[in-house]
This record gives structure tokens, sequence and C-alpha cells, in this order.
């Protein structure tokens, strides 16, 4: 598994997130520019797991074109923090979605 | 022997008990299921209640502030504070302290100063760099870490695996080799700040735990002021042995504890649930599976109980941590995995804890030490120097 998601963007629509299982994972939300602003996670309390997380992403950003993309992942809330780190790691700062984060300590990682 | 609890013992793991029934595990009713983590304003509402109880700082040495508390009752409240679903991993989410790294009650007091104290007052944190890629079980053969001398500096190059901590911390505990010809006699410890140049975490380990991870470390010419060497220079494995040996109580215990919550939840359950026209408790295979499991949890028990005095006396108490540490993660283990069948297709749904609880006591028969390395641990202290 790389430690960088690395699959295709999906446009942000309901055909799209319909098309998503009810699995555990983890997801990424970016605008036009595939900068990423929010990273999440379905958890065991997710209802309908990432496709029920993504619709509300699609109803939280309704009228602006965003990108998504999902890992099936039962470590998800470790992987949620390692994306984390990683994009602390690259850009200096949390996505913007993710600001409440800032509140704790995020771990570093030395990225190669 | 008697393993009577006294009043005051009694009056301790009430109150904890309570404590843990009607303030911690509510809050689980609203976290992740995988959780370890509470928001900071019911992580401090936790701290100040154990700090009404007198509890806060378990295991910190009461002249360093902790409670006057010996290794009985100690281990009577690790067995209650990990009966929730985060417990075996992050009991009452660490709201009661704790010791800490150890060691550092034994550093000069320039070491204190820069680490225990901070680490003390919650300032500092740090994490344990013994196991390596090459192993972790036997530690004075398989570190490769290398630390050279370079004039008032070691300069450190190797690296460490399945770290937890290692990412968020301001320092941490490191072996290396300093005498490559000298086998155990050769392993220093160095204490190490995670700013120091050439220090990287490369990646995060994931594992079945969900919410912790672990970390892999690799130190690239780090130099670090011979001031940091803990302890003294090529008898660091003492110091390594000495924790691993203490260790093995307390995790012990926190697998006791799960397993008696699995447990009561068997029962409870079977005598609810019921099939072709009565209660899973009545069924001969139900009962033996209960009764199987309070064989397992009373045989932990005691032994870990056993080890808990001897410590307190002050007697070697190896054989009986290891034996503590064996019994505990191997017969909880099998309590949980027989909770999971008594509960059925629930059993393994994170509606309930046992799924989560299966997860990571898996992962206690390897952690601190495998069961085969503690059975080695017993038979080294049965066969003397001769094995």
């Amino acid at each position: 598994m790389s430690v960088r998601m690395k699959k295709a963007w999906q446009e942000l629509t309901a055909a799209n997130v319909a098309a998503l299982g009810g699995e555990l994972g983890i997801y990424q939300i970016a605008d036009e520019n595939e900068h990423v602003f929010r990273i999440g996670f379905a958890g065991g309390r997710s209802l309908f797991g990432l496709r029920g997380e993504l619709l509300k992403a699609l109803e939280e950003h309704r009228g602006r074109r965003t990108f998504f993309r999902v890992e099936i992942n039962c470590q998800y809330m470790s992987r949620y923090e390692e994306l984390l780190m990683v994009h602390m790691a690259d850009y200096g700062s949390l996505p913007a979605g993710n600001a409440l984060e800032g509140n704790r300590k995020i771990g570093r990682l030395s990225i190669g | 022997m008697d393993f009577a609890m006294t009043d005051e013992q009694r009056l301790i793991v009430e109150q904890v008990r309570r404590f843990v029934r009607e303030e911690v595990a509510p809050l689980e009713d609203k976290l992740d299921p995988d959780e370890s983590r509470l928001g900071p304003d019911d992580y401090a509402r936790l701290v100040a209640k154990v700090k009404d109880m007198g509890l806060h700082g378990l295991g910190v040495p009461p002249e360093y502030g902790g409670p006057d508390i010996d290794t009985v009752t100690m281990t009577l409240i690790a067995i209650e504070i990990s009966q929730h679903r985060a417990g075996l991993y992050s009991p009452c989410y660490g709201s009661f302290g704790g010791a800490g790294l150890a060691h550092l009650y034994e550093a000069s007091e320039d070491l204190k100063k820069r680490y225990l104290y901070p680490t003390l007052n919650g300032e500092k944190h740090g994490f344990f760099g013994l196991t390596e890629p090459s192993g972790g079980s036997d530690p004075a053969r398989a570190i490769q870490t290398r630390a050279v001398k370079d004039g008032d500096d070691w300069v450190i190059n190797g690296a460490k695996i399945f770290i937890s901590g290692a990412d968020k911390a301001e320092y941490g505990i490191v072996f290396a080799r300093t005498d490559a010809g000298k086998g155990r006699n050769g392993i220093t410890c160095f204490i190490v700040d995670t700013d120091t140049p050439g220090f990287h975490v490369r990646r995060v380990v994931h594992t079945l735990r969900s919410a912790y991870y672990a970390t892999e470390l690799q130190f690239e010419n780090m130099h670090v002021p011979s001031a940091n060497v803990l302890g003294e220079v090529n008898k660091g494995f003492a110091i390594a042995n000495d924790r691993l040996s203490r260790q093995r109580i307390p995790y012990a215990a926190s697998c006791i504890g799960i397993a008696i919550k699995a447990q009561a939840m068997c029962v409870e359950y079977a005598k609810l649930r019921e099939t072709f026209g009565a209660p899973l408790a009545t069924r001969q295979a139900v009962q033996w599976m209960v009764v199987d499991n309070e064989i397992d949890i009373r045989t932990a028990r005691w032994a870990t109980l056993d080890a808990a005095c001897k410590a307190d006396r002050g007697e070697p108490f190896r054989t009986e941590a290891a034996m503590a540490k064996l019994l505990s993660t191997e017969g909880a283990s099998r309590v949980v995995d027989r909770a999971i069948q008594i509960h059925g297709g629930y059993g393994v749904t994170k509606d309930l804890p046992l799924e989560r609880w299966y997860r990571e006591m898996r992962i206690r028969r390897i952690g601190e030490g495998p069961s085969e390395v503690q059975r080695l641990v017993m038979a080294r202290d049965l066969f003397g120097a001769s094995l």
C-alpha cells in the first residue's frame, strides 16, 4: 500500500456516490485542481459506510465542483491519521476541512 | 497464600469500578468503536476526577508525586480500568496518567530535568525504541543499530520498527550497539531528541489495532551528546531487560480486565438469548464455555497477583511475571474467542466490543515478548545457567 492515495479522482456526483459500497474506509475530497481540502473516514458508526459519508459530503458541497477518491480499509483510523501526517509533511498544514484536528498533536513523517 | 483484598484495596477497587461504569463507559456510546482518544474536555474531566480519587500518576513513585500504592493494589486497579471497549490499550483513555519511561527515574539529575520532570507534568512525551527489523525477542543479538563515539558525541545509524508514539514524541529512549564483539554487554541506552538532524519517522506501521499505529524509524548520522547516555556505556541491556520484566504485570492485568468484562457479557447474554425454546445458559455446550472462561480468568488472575506479591516483597519475580503474561494473554484470547461464539453473529459486529478485543488480544500474545519467549524465560530459570 502506498503512503499516498493514488487512485484516480472521481467527480462528486450522486451517480458516482451511489456506485460506492457500504464498506469501512477513508476518503479524500479535492477541488478542481486536485487540492485536497478534506480527509475523512467511514468508521464503525457510519451509516452505509463510505457511501453514507460521501453522500453527506455531496450535500455539503452541492453547487461546487468537487472530486473524491476512496480506499476500503479496516484500519481506517490509523490510515486516516497517516493521511493527515502525509498532508502535513507535504504542505505544512492540515486540509482546511480538517482544521478542527489541529487541536491535537498530529504525528510527523519524514517522507523521502 | 491469601489474595483477599484489604479494606482499603476493596474501597479503591469499588471506587474505580464505579468510575469506569459511570464516567468512562457511557462516553463510548458516542465514539467510533475503534477510538482510543477522548476530546479534550472529556479527557480533562476524567483526569480531574481521577485526581480527586488520589489515583493520578499510577506507577509514578510517591517522591515524584505519584500515589503511594503497592504493586498488588496497582494490579487490582489495572484489572478494573481496562474493563471498557478501549480499555486494553487505552485504559480509561489515559486519565490515570502513567509512570512514563521508568528508566528515567534512574537517570542523572541533568537528564531528569530535561526529560523526566517535563514528562511527568505532560510537557514532553517519550518513546521506547528497542525492536529492530532484525527482531525484537532477542534484543541482545538483534540490535544492529550502531553508535560510534565521535568526540563528545555519539553518532547513531540504524533503524527501529514497531515503535509506538515516536511520531509525536519529543524524545525517545534508543538502544544501540556500542561494542560489536560483546553481545548483550555491548549495548548502550541513549536519550534522543526527535528534532535531532538524522532522526526520521519513515512510515506508519498499520496493525490489527485501527486507532493505534506503530512507526518505523531511521537514524542517519544522528549525533547524540555523551551526556544523553542513560546509565553506563555498554550496560543498556540491563535497562531494557528490567523494563520488559516489570511491564509484564500490568500488561497481564489489562488482559484479565478484558476477559472479566467479556465473561460478564457472556453470562448476561446466555441468560437472555433463547434457542429452540430455552435460554443459552441451559445448554451444556454454552455452560462449559462459560466455565472454561472462568478457569482461564482465575488462573491468570492468581498468577498475576502472585507475581505482584513477589515484586512487593522484593523477591525475584521474573518467572512469575513471564507466567502471568503468558497465562493472561493466552487465557483472555480464549475467553474473548468463546464470547464471540456465544454471541453468534453479533459477536463479530462493531455493535459489540468483542471483535475489537479479539483483534487487539491477538497482538497481546506477541507484544512485550511472545508466549514462546515467556516459556524461554521460565525455562532458563528452571534449568539455570546450564541451558
